[in-house]
């Protein structure tokens, strides 16, 4: 939902960061305001999932240039914990195992933090059991996952749903779904797809980063961004996801050779 | 942060370092047949007794130190050590109000109230404060059970002959080298007697405080539970921050008669010595329990935090049929720290069985070794036991070692061994911490959630509390 009037949560100028000394993103421009759904296309290298890490605050890539503002504060200056006690949120294409960790203990003192960040009252063990078991729902998950470690042993899907879980308790402002879609069997894509719709607000936004069209079926965006080379190439509606299908990534390469000089003869 | 920076170990301030200015009194350095003599006289022990604490020294003179576990330490100089320091007052008091209130303040402090109005509702304690007990709480209560419960010394006295009859009987004065020194001048302890079918009906606790610097402590506990009796027992012991080492060499004894049964829990933090490895107790202990009667269950659970050396197996001799003996143990390692510790589960009697948990978490420059022996002695047919052996490593300079034996002379007998290495990684941390969790929260959560099965052993009033102790001796220590 596009409203030019609506508060801007994040506001990504100029950002260049590196992974492992090699840069990655070379000038990423990119606002969000209240609202809106986004989706961040492009191929595999052209540095959306660095993007969707160096928002979350990974402490394995570096900014070396540019800002990040998140409801008019320096996002980058936070540490992780405080950007998601705030309301950033990042939905991992790969969720990690952690064994011996009980899920709804962690489910429990992650949206702790949260709520005390928003001035809210903790949730003791038996309002928290209600109010996880309410969310559930969302994405249709069965209680038992709550019994075990978190993800540990967990299907891709099953992780996945315990993700977007994860959105539903801690009500994040800013999503970031970092190909939420990838190893998702359809039924399991529209349930997850379901989640994020049904979650989305006039108040929050959602930033959808993904390879693929199928994705953008179930959830609508209102921009779609093309990447390639570490920084926003196109910025178009829908239907520049639409044409990406239609046309592949290779015009995309033949506008980045246009463009002069290009990153890598440098050095 | 980088998976090095992970690795990147700050001290926490130990929390228990401080010393009470109390006048002691104290016997010169230096140990030799007099000091022998000399201790058991101030105690006014009985000829058997002195007895056999020369007989240990002498068989000491004879022994070695043990040079078989993955320890580095220098030589100990047995003549820099005093062997008997106790605070300067009369007698054991009768009231704990005539006791020193520098002491009572000081056992507060460790947050071990022994005044009577904040005492623990359900648990008894033995404060032992450098060589001696200073008090004993809710010894009559016990009494109307007919439990026992004082300090070793007290027992010597007014109880001879139970001691005579189980004293060195688990652990032989000759046992090794550590139980020779110990069993030749050890100071105090408590000891534990639980009648006929009784089941105890509060759980029992001794508190070890050393507060002289140049002091070593000789800590003897004797646990005797007759047929159909059941206790529950738990240790706790802190030290203050010297920066030199400090000898703690202890004995331990356990006894379960006829479908008798005692739990034995340690919640281990002594001194380790700062950051570079300097000061902290040295820790050498020797603690076995005895499985005599049929149907009888020795249970160990062991949080091991402190110490700058570590050097303990906790055992049990399963001798009757159908007896069994457990050892859970979580042993926490950071900075320089070294520990060498495991059970050793002796199956004698037939269908014996026994379970071994052990969990070591090391940190920093550490080292962390489980040593374990499985032995299924000819007789104990149809006897089984399971082992479960992980370790834990943060950061990349500590190490984790796992010695398992395996000794089986009864083919009939089942014996499983699982052992499993992990590390926090970065990756996990990172989840942890996009969920608004801070990091080191994050490393708690995931220490606790490993040491959990051992954890479930404590009783309800200390697991919290290792939970706690955990995660303060990791706090600062990785990031």
């Amino acid at each position: 939902m596009i409203r030019p009037d609506a508060p801007v949560l994040l506001e990504i100028r100029d950002l260049h960061a590196s992974v492992a000394e090699q840069p990655i993103l070379h000038g990423v421009n990119l606002t969000i305001r209240a609202g809106e759904i986004h989706a961040v296309m492009g191929r595999n290298g052209s540095g959306k999932s660095t993007l969707s890490k160096v928002l979350a605050g990974h402490p394995a890539y570096t900014v070396s240039a540019g800002s990040v503002l998140y409801r008019g504060e320096d996002l980058l200056a936070l540490d992780p914990e405080q950007r998601a006690r705030r309301g950033v949120f990042l939905g991992f294409q790969y969720p990690v195992e952690i064994p011996g960790v009980s899920n709804l203990e962690f489910l429990r003192v992650a949206t702790n933090a949260r709520r005390q960040e928003r001035g809210e009252e903790e949730l003791d063990t038996f309002a928290f059991e209600d109010l996880v078991r309410e969310r559930l729902e969302v994405v249709k998950m069965d209680p038992a996952f709550l019994e075990r470690s978190v993800n540990e042993g967990f299907s891709g899907g099953e992780k996945k749903r315990n993700e977007i879980l994860q959105m539903a308790l801690l009500e994040p402002l800013v999503a970031i779904l970092d190909e939420t879609d990838s190893g998702l069997d359809i039924d399991a894509l529209r349930i997850v797809a379901g989640g994020v719709n049904q979650l989305a607000s006039p108040e929050n936004a959602t930033l959808l980063i993904t390879h693929y069209q199928r994705l953008l079926d179930v959830i609508t965006p209102d921009y779609v961004h093309v990447m390639a080379a570490g920084r926003i190439l196109r910025t178009g509606g829908k239907e520049l996801a639409l044409e990406l299908e239609d046309r592949g990534y290779d015009w995309v390469d033949a506008e980045l050779a246009a463009l002069a000089p290009a990153p890598l003869e440098v050095g | 942060m980088s998976t090095a920076a992970v690795g990147d170990l700050v001290s926490q301030p130990y929390r228990y370092g401080f010393v009470t200015d109390i006048e002691t009194e104290k016997i010169p350095k230096g140990l030799d047949e007099d000091v022998v003599r000399l201790i058991s006289a101030k105690k006014e022990e009985p000829a058997f007794l002195l007895d056999f604490r020369l007989r240990a020294y002498r068989q000491w003179l004879q022994m070695q130190t043990p040079d078989w576990a993955a320890l580095g330490f220098p030589a100990i100089d047995y003549q820099d050590i005093i062997y008997y320091a106790a605070p300067r007052q009369q007698s054991k008091k009768a009231s704990l109000d005539e006791v020193d209130p520098k002491l009572l303040e000081t056992f507060d402090k460790l947050g071990i109230p022994l005044s009577e109005q904040k005492r623990l509702s359900n648990v008894a304690v033995d404060a032992v404060f450098d060589s001696v007990s200073i008090a004993t709480t809710y010894r009559e209560k016990l009494a109307e059970h007919g439990v026992i419960f004082c300090s070793i010394s007290e027992a010597v006295k007014e109880y001879p002959e139970l001691i005579e009859r189980y004293l060195g009987t688990v652990v032989p004065s000759n046992d090794n080298y550590f139980a020779a020194l110990n069993s030749a001048v050890f100071s105090d302890g408590s000891f534990v007697f639980i009648p006929n079918g009784v089941e105890c009906p509060m759980e029992l606790s001794t508190y070890f405080r050393i507060n002289s610097g140049d002091t070593g402590q000789f800590e003897r506990t004797l646990i005797v539970a007759e047929e159909g009796a059941s206790v529950s027992y738990l240790e706790g012991c802190t030290a203050p921050m010297f920066d030199t080492n400090q000898l703690h060499a202890a004995v331990v004894e356990l006894v379960a008669l006829d479908d008798a049964s005692i739990k034995y829990s340690t919640v281990q933090n002594w001194y380790a010595g700062d950051e570079n490895g300097v000061g902290g107790i040295f820790n050498f202990v020797t603690k076995r329990g005895h499985c005599r009667g049929d149907r009888s269950r020795i249970s160990w659970t062991q949080v091991e935090t402190g110490s700058a050396i570590t050097w303990k197996y906790p055992s049990c001799v399963l001798q009757g049929a159908d007896s069994v003996g457990e050892f859970y143990s979580v042993a926490l390692t950071n900075h320089h720290q070294q520990a060498d510790t495991g059970t050793k589960m002796i199956h004698v009697g037939p269908r014996s069985r026994s379970t071994i948990v052990s969990k070591g978490i090391s940190a920093g420059q550490s080292s962390n070794s489980y040593r374990g022996l499985v032995q299924i002695g000819p007789k104990a047919v149809g006897a089984r036991n399971f082992s479960q052996c992980d370790s834990m490593l943060i950061g990349d300079r500590a190490a984790a070692n796992t010695y398992p034996y395996i000794r089986s002379q009864q083919p009939d007998a089942a014996v499983e061994h699982e052992a499993s290495t992990c590390r926090i990684s970065e990756d996990q941390l990172f989840y942890l911490q996009s969920r608004g969790i801070g990091f080191e929260e994050a490393v708690s959560m995931m220490v606790s959630g490993f040491c959990r099965d051992v954890f479930n052993q404590l009783p309800m009033e200390f697991a919290a509390e290792a939970d706690k102790l955990l995660a303060l001796k990791l706090e600062g220590s990785v990031g």
